[in-house]
């Protein structure tokens, strides 16, 4: 099954306004298939108003070993951050 | 691997993702807690959907129909955190068709009446939810994420199967036998799904360093009689305990011995419907392969037509 039958990620929106989140993954012949599983597996209680389907194999992800080096750019720019800057109390609405 | 790194996420209570470093010994653990937990959810599909076409209203049919529908889904809900820590799917079925892996105890027994639909949604789910709600917040982010959405599930089917019970339990004096007798029958398998005595759970140890288990097997059982017992009283119905009492100063229930031998019994495949349960599920799985083999060939031919065009 499993050769025959690649994984696909699933991502749901759960309602208008909110972005696709992972919910799971699943066996499917193909994308139509893979569609219709997922909404019977992941939207039996109305929790989604459009699911994506993705190819497991066509996930690219950033790997946790290179985390620290990877994501290091931004570790040194609090400066990026509202709360770097001191703003005297007796002034308002910033 | 550095170990010290992924005991330092485990005990700051984090989670482990697939991709991180784990030792060996946490990923087999884990593959092998979350596929025999997988087989048990669609074993569990086979007690209850032996009453599906006997529902005693078109209202029970539905609910049922729907309750053996979730544990299909639960089932695959697992079977997919399993593949998240690199196991493959086919091999884990074969697991369990070849008596490799086990599955809960508790599905070989028979559902012989009505009321045990009744009892299995109140006792066994009951039991489950119990088991299942600490692990909402175990180490494996995967498995952890697959028990929220059976938890939130879970709690329908112990609902309905309170109602159908409660229904039962204030009908006819033959239904008020029917429901006690459930209770006789299901009691002391629903306490043993905790597993063995703490002083004789030789992993449980291991398991609770690695975060994967955070209360021991006694403590869980005594969660599940403190709130069971008034529920049973509520219905009128008694439990089939005779050492069973609530001790005043600790406001616990102290309970009668357990079975073990009939545990280990069943475990090791003599409990009533052992063989049943594995004939059914290799038969079920042998029986669909042509629409497996019919899917996938739809799916190639698409796919050649794709690349031809």
């Amino acid at each position: 099954m499993s050769s025959a039958q690649p994984l696909w990620e699933v991502f749901v929106r759960s309602k208008r306004g909110l972005s696709h989140t992972h919910a799971g993954s699943l066996h499917a012949p193909d994308a139509h298939m893979a569609l219709r599983n997922a909404r019977d597996l992941f939207t039996r209680r109305q929790e989604g108003v459009s699911i994506w389907v993705v190819r497991a194999t066509d996930v690219v992800a950033s790997s946790p070993d290179e985390k620290d080096a990877f994501f290091d750019p931004s570790g040194d720019k609090p400066y990026r951050h509202p709360t770097f800057y001191d703003v005297p109390d007796s002034v308002t609405h910033l | 691997m550095d170990e010290r790194r992924f005991q330092q996420i485990v005990d700051g209570d984090g989670r482990i993702e697939p991709r991180d470093e784990m030792p060996d010994g946490y990923r087999k653990t884990l593959i092998r807690q979350i596929a025999q937990h997988a087989h048990s959810e669609i074993i569990g599909m086979q007690p209850e959907g032996n009453w599906i076409t006997r529902a005693p209203s078109l209202r029970r049919k539905a609910i049922l129909v729907a309750k053996v529908q979730d544990e299909a889904g639960h089932g695959l809900y697992l079977y997919g955190a399993a593949e998240t820590l690199g196991a493959d799917r086919d091999e884990l079925l074969d697991m369990l068709h070849s008596g490799r892996q086990k599955y809960s105890t508790i599905f070989n027994y028979p559902t012989v009446s009505w009321a045990d639909v009744a009892a299995i949604g109140w006792l066994v789910d009951g039991a489950a939810i119990m088991n299942q709600v600490p692990l909402t917040r175990c180490s494996s982010g995967p498995y952890a994420r697959a028990m929220i959405r059976v938890c939130k599930e879970e709690s329908f089917h112990q609902r309905q199967g309170f109602e159908a019970m409660t229904v039962l339990a204030n009908g006819s004096p033959a239904q008020r036998r029917m429901a006690q007798d459930a209770l006789d029958r299901w009691w002391w398998p629903s306490l043993r799904m905790f597993g063995p005595s703490d002083d004789n759970s030789p992993n449980s140890a291991q398991s609770m360093a690695w975060g994967i288990k955070r209360f021991s097997n006694d403590e869980l059982r005594q969660r599940f009689v403190d709130a069971t017992v008034p529920q049973a009283e509520h219905l009128g119905l008694t439990v089939p305990d005779p050492d069973l009492r609530l001790d005043a100063a600790t406001g616990h229930h102290v309970f009668g011995e357990i079975d073990w031998t009939e545990f280990f019994e069943v475990m090791k495949g003599n409990g009533p419907c052992n063989r049943q349960r594995l004939e059914r599920r290799v038969t079920a799985h042998e029986e669909g392969a042509w629409v497996r083999e019919a899917a996938a060939a739809y799916a190639s031919k698409q796919a050649a037509r794709e690349v031809a065009a």
